[in-house]
């Protein structure tokens, strides 16, 4: 399926992460597509908005939340060809966070320079 | 021009599917071509037959069943979030081992997979969401 259907042209894809990582499901859904849509072969990127930062923060620990924490798989998704995290520098510095809080290599870019990220691409998924 | 829709939000709660709805009923209007409708989170739930809304308000189920019945659209539920909230055609009922099944008319279950080859397939990919 996945080839045919691709027709040999890869299209630029950006998952748009907005969201916390907890608080709703946006996240780890998300990051549930990004797997699955690693085995079609695109230009694959990824954005990180607003709280969307904090789906990256090292030291997540969900245990009295009784839910699985899900950031290790960030570290996976090099395996799967994907590479490009973009994070916006000013929802980065609003949370005190900086790249060493992430618990993977990002380029951390401002709002304005994410706009034309944007504006770059075929498919926008937006979570 | 063609175009693939995700709709994220389920019925009622949330505007997006009521939008997406009109959207793919315009669109359709104007002679574009709706490749496919991939509804993930709790959109899926937009996909269940047990809705029972007052009379007086839309039937957002039934009016995207009817919409695909008259054009012919490809409906696709999310298997992997349709099981996490309690949605399944008959098939994925006996393979779970439920006593029921809740699936629309003219909406199919599939993978995620359907929602990348759409994005691949249409020209557009508009996301209706929160």
């Amino acid at each position: 399926m996945t080839e045919e259907s691709a027709g040999g042209v890869a299209k630029k894809f950006l998952y748009v992460n907005r969201r916390a990582p907890y608080g709703s499901i946006y996240a780890l859904e998300s990051l549930e597509v990004v797997l699955i849509g690693a085995a079609f072969e695109q230009d694959v990127s990824l954005a990180f908005l607003g709280d969307g930062v904090y789906q990256l923060a090292k030291g997540q620990d969900t245990k009295g939340l009784e839910m699985k924490n899900f950031s290790p798989t960030f570290r996976a998704l090099e395996d799967y060809d994907v590479t490009k995290l973009y994070v916006e520098k000013e929802a980065l510095e609003a949370r005190g966070l900086s790249p060493a809080d992430l618990v993977v290599p990002v380029e951390v870019v401002s709002a304005e320079r994410m706009a034309e990220i944007m504006e770059a691409q075929d498919v926008i998924l937006s979570f | 021009m063609k175009f693939s829709v995700l709709v994220n939000e389920g019925p009622y709660t949330h505007e997006a599917s009521d939008t997406a709805y009109q959207f793919v009923r315009a669109a359709l209007a104007k002679g574009h071509e709706i490749y496919r409708v991939f509804f993930y989170h709790d959109g899926v739930n937009n996909g269940t037959r047990l809705t029972v809304p007052p009379q007086d308000d839309r039937n957002i189920v039934k009016r995207w069943s009817e919409l695909a019945a008259q054009h012919k659209l490809d409906l696709v539920v999310c298997i992997a979030a349709a099981q996490r909230r309690g949605l399944m055609d008959a098939a994925e009922a006996k393979r779970n081992g439920k006593d029921a099944d809740n699936l629309a008319p003219g909406f199919r279950i599939s993978g995620l997979g359907q929602l990348i080859e759409a994005g691949i397939q249409a020209d557009r990919l508009v996301v209706f969401g929160d």
